[in-house]
């Protein structure tokens, strides 16, 4: 039996060791990605091991081992191992682009921050308490500042780091403001205690408590891209160096809407919150909808409509929060984020080998791939299927969950743009489909090579969608 | 359930086949191997069928999402039993007048399987889940096969097409999912069978909303007016054998689901809301109807006349009585055959001239005199000539929605509104007999347009109908007779699956 709390430690001596390594002789970037991985492997295993928490420990609050807990941790830890994965791929790109005396120095890093971006996000599934929680989204954020901002010869690479930057510290402003009315007002910042102390909270003090939550709300707006706080995500997610783009899209928005969910959970056992609160829920949603879905129709950069397309995903995850009193609607909003792991990663694994072999990552770089490189096409066209919805894929069902608990919450007008913005999500996703299987591929078009390990991925992760699409049981089994 | 239905193997047989030819199997060979296999397995099925029973027969039951009542459930009455054998004979039929495309061939004839493939699980499915979900998994396909090998402008076609059809199928998930939750808690299942005896037991309220969900979500499917626009343009794009399976079987999707689902759960609701559907129906057929006249090319004037044989089914649905109903599943199967045949007989001729314009043919019939005899009898049968299943089809609809009044179902109140002593379905019956009459217009006059008169130089050489495509007209202008002088067969088949869950 393991301790909950020693994976995280294991996954903060995984980075420590390998930045020693490097330092040290370790000059070979994939072994150093290897080891990584395998690392994160033993601890995903290692999740299987683990005992309770000692009481003592398990009395202080700020850290919680249950279900959910357990579950975000192995999808955290599997979307970084997936992520390493993209990133070995995607080195001869970095190492272009990082300025350096000998060629592929100053990458390590590369492999090594996301390590550290991991033990952040465990953290952050685990967290019950106002200051656990900003630390844990501390070195979260900051160790994606450095891999936004990776690529310090590309100008859209240093553009989207500044802005993450800025908009970054301006949230975690928000976050802390907030928590400083919240801890004022109540005198407590662990959620179990402001549970109670909210209770007990003279109505005098509500006006302050609700500011102190709508600026944590604006904070975490930012973290999960809902309207209107996306302002960042296209940018920062068209800039960034693609595997860094896949990490933030997936792991750090799923990890942003388990506090949402951790931090709600409190102010909806108050009838006077609850009614605001869900309000708030509403609008969030329907905004992030309408925003995601039709700002993503004209863009013709393939990174940059999967950030719109994260935005849109959003807001169908805020429909089921805003749902929350139905009984299915928690696990249909993790059923939909795991399908969403799936299917994003699964874009941006094939997005690597074909901006490396087309130069570029717009939709149009994609022509012809369908005869260029049939399975990848097939495997995009699965991807894209889910991505917009179609039934026999994991995506349909993720969105059909959604759709059930929030009609059965009586959320018409939500359920309504949804079904629109679905139409539009088919214009936007199938135009991937049709330049790899409509248009010609270019006269001077490389042959796509994938790595084993990515190829490996790719079908596995299309396979899953496929699988999961006809039988959705599999995962709502093991669902929390 | 212990037992595997029967039925799962007809959806297996194209899907395999589909595997294998992405594998590496000889496309064409593969195919039509299959889609012949898959036929007589039909008809042994049939032959098995018990009609004197009444429900589902062949049934099995495999849960899915067991939290939300979703099953994979297989089954067939007489009434899918029907739908099975127009899916089953039209792949058949659409395989065999396929021509391989220079490039990709395999991919071709991989999307022509798994749309049969969909349409086959879809009729088999008792579960009204997976019944859309294999709908769905016919779309991609024919999306891909009209955007990829289709004629003309193929793209804005295919896209129109897929941004209706997506958008439709979702409103109808809506309308299902509403289905769904009006049943009493605890009891909630999307079992047709369940849904019917709870329907039957007057246990789901008649919700026009959900009904209206499920009238334009299935309607949309099936390019009822005002949400027609997407079809014509997609099946003058589409290659033969897609615009035969989609315009053939695929979409007869949305009635089937609306004669099945929407007539016995809803009675109430489509006798309140009938001057809305007679309105669209008048639409179909006259509006349409007349936009087809207009048409100067052959392959956009088939699309739009199919559209408009849709209001006549329509029809059948909102008369809501035996007769009609009975009518309307007949006419799903007579226009699936017929427009099948017509859309392999329109690429054959666009196989051998290259053009479809009324004004650049004629006279063809003296160099393809076969072709001429199977458009001739293709084109009588969509007009509705005796002897022709059609024509039974539209006499019982029109006999039916005449006497207009809803038998049965659960009590119903409140007649429709009168005008002259004619009450409002009897007057929109009135509208679609002049259908009728706009119908012949065009059929014969392109049938005059493309095969009599003179017949120009170019023209001389032409090749006669020979071949696979010629089994294949055969077969579908076979049945279309037989059950042209037999309908008593299907209507004993189907009369009973409409009233008895």
């Amino acid at each position: 039996m393991i301790e909950p709390v020693l994976l995280e430690v294991s996954v903060v001596v995984l980075g420590i060791f390998l930045l020693m390594a490097e330092a040290f002789g370790l000059k070979e970037k994939k072994t150093l990605a290897s080891w990584a991985i395998g690392g994160l492997v033993a601890v995903f295993i290692a999740t299987f091991l683990i005992g309770p928490n000692a009481p003592g420990f398990e009395a202080s609050g700020f850290y919680v081992m249950d279900g959910l807990a357990l579950f975000f941790k192995r999808f955290l830890i599997l979307s970084t191992i997936l992520v390493l994965v993209m990133s070995v791929d995607y080195l001869p790109i970095v190492q272009r682009l990082v300025p350096g005396e000998k060629p592929g120095a100053g990458s390590g890093e590369f492999f090594i921050l996301p390590v550290f971006t991991c033990a952040g996000l465990m953290w952050m599934a685990s967290a019950t308490d106002f200051i656990m929680i900003f630390c844990a989204l501390e070195l979260v954020t900051i160790s994606f500042y450095i891999q936004v901002a990776y690529m310090r010869r590309s100008m859209s690479c240093l553009e989207a780091g500044t802005k993450y930057l800025i908009l970054g510290a301006l949230s975690t402003g928000f976050l802390v403001y907030g928590i400083t009315w919240i801890f004022g007002t109540t005198g407590e910042t662990n959620l179990a205690a402001i549970r109670i102390a909210l209770s007990e909270v003279p109505i005098a003090n509500h006006p302050g408590i609700l500011f102190g939550l709508a600026l944590i709300l604006v904070a975490l707006g930012f973290k999960i891209a809902a309207a209107p706080f996306q302002f960042w995500a296209p940018d920062v997610y068209q800039g960034a160096p693609t595997p860094v783009t896949a990490y933030l899209a997936v792991a750090s928005k799923a990890a942003g809407f388990l506090v949402l969910i951790r931090v709600l959970e409190p102010f909806f056992s108050v009838p006077t919150f609850q009614n605001k609160i869900f309000l708030v829920l509403v609008l969030l949603a329907a905004l992030t909808l309408i925003f995601g879905n039709l700002a993503a129709i004209p863009q013709t950069n393939f990174k940059r409509l999967l950030g719109y397309s994260s935005i849109a995903h959003a807001g169908y995850l805020l429909v089921g929060l805003a749902a929350i009193g139905d009984a299915f609607a928690g696990r249909a909003v993790v059923f939909y984020l795991a399908g969403y792991l799936l299917m994003t990663f699964l874009a941006f694994l094939i997005l690597v080998p074909v901006t490396k072999a087309a130069g570029g990552d717009d939709i149009s770089n994609f022509n012809g791939l369908a005869r260029r490189a049939p399975g990848l096409a097939l495997a995009m066209l699965i991807g894209a299927a889910s991505l917009a919805g179609v039934p026999f894929t994991v995506g349909f069902f993720g969105k059909f969950f959604i759709f059930e608990v929030a009609l059965n919450q009586g959320l018409y007008l939500l359920v309504l743009i949804g079904v629109v913005t679905v139409a539009s999500g088919f214009y936007y996703y199938f135009k991937v489909i049709r330049a790899m299987y409509w248009q010609p591929a270019p006269e001077d078009s490389t042959p796509v090579v994938v790595s084993k390990a990515s190829s490996l991925a790719i079908y596995t992760l299309a396979a899953l969608i496929l699988i999961l699409g006809v039988y959705p049981q599999l995962l709502i089994g093991i669902l929390p | 359930m212990s037992t595997v239905s029967p039925l799962l193997f007809l959806i297996l047989v194209p899907l395999v086949a589909a595997v294998l030819v992405m594998l590496g199997g000889k496309s064409r060979t593969v195919s039509i191997f299959a889609s012949a296999l898959n036929l007589v397995l039909f008809l042994v099925l049939a032959a098995r069928f018990n009609g004197s029973e009444a429900g589902f027969q062949f049934v099995s039951s495999f849960p899915i999402v067991p939290q939300l009542g979703i099953n994979f459930i297989l089954g067939a009455d007489g009434l899918s039993l029907m739908m099975l054998f127009l899916s089953t004979a039209v792949t058949l039929a659409a395989v065999a007048v396929a021509r391989p495309p220079v490039e990709n061939d395999r991919w071709f004839y991989v999307s022509l399987l798994l749309i049969s493939a969909g349409v086959i699980g879809a009729f088999a499915s008792v579960d009204v889940f997976l019944f859309y979900m294999f709908h769905e998994l016919a779309l991609i396909p024919t999306f891909l096969l009209i955007g990829i090998w289709g004629s003309g402008d193929r793209q804005a076609a295919a896209w129109k097409a897929t941004v209706y059809l997506a958008t439709g199928s979702f409103v109808l998930l809506l309308g299902l999912v509403g289905l769904y939750l009006i049943q009493p808690l605890g009891e909630r299942s999307f079992d047709l069978r369940h849904i019917l005896q709870l329907a039957e037991a007057g246990r789901i309220p008649d919700n026009p909303i959900v009904y209206l969900l499920l009238l334009f979500g299935f309607g949309t499917l099936v390019s009822l007016f005002p949400f027609h626009t997407w079809a014509p343009q997609a099946y003058a794009s589409a290659p033969a054998p897609a615009a035969m399976l989609h315009a053939g079987v695929l979409k007869k999707f949305g009635l089937y689901g609306l004669i099945r689902i929407a007539a016995p759960v809803f009675p109430e609701s489509i006798q309140a809301l009938l001057p809305l559907l007679l309105v669209l129906i008048a639409g179909n057929i006259l509006y349409v109807g007349y936009v087809t006249i207009a048409q100067r090319k052959l392959d956009t004037m088939l699309g739009y006349s199919s559209v408009m044989h849709m209001g006549y089914i329509f029809l059948g649905f909102a008369a809501l009585n035996v007769v009609s109903l009975t009518g309307a599943s007949l006419m799903l199967l007579s226009h699936g055959l017929t427009v099948a045949l017509l859309f392999a007989l329109c690429g054959e001729i666009r196989e051998r001239t290259g053009t479809l314009e009324f004004s650049e043919l004629g006279g063809i019939a003296r160099a393809t005199p076969r072709l001429g005899l199977a458009f001739g009898f293709a084109a009588m049968a969509s007009v509705g000539l005796p002897g022709f299943i059609g024509f039974a089809s539209e006499l019982m609809v029109f006999f039916g929605s005449f006497v207009g009044e809803p038998t049965q179902m659960r009590a119903q109140t409140g007649a429709a509104t009168e005008v002259f002593k004619f009450t409002s379905i009897q007057i929109a019956t009135i509208f679609a007999v002049w259908g009728i009459v706009i119908s012949a217009i065009y059929m014969l006059r392109a049938y005059r347009r493309i095969f009599m008169g003179p017949l120009p130089e170019r023209w001389s050489r032409l090749s006669d109908l020979a071949g696979l495509p010629r089994v294949a007209a055969v077969l579908l202008i076979g049945v279309m007779l037989f059950f042209g002088f037999f309908p008593q067969l299907l209507v004993n088949l189907v009369t009973p699956a409409l009233f008895q869950p």
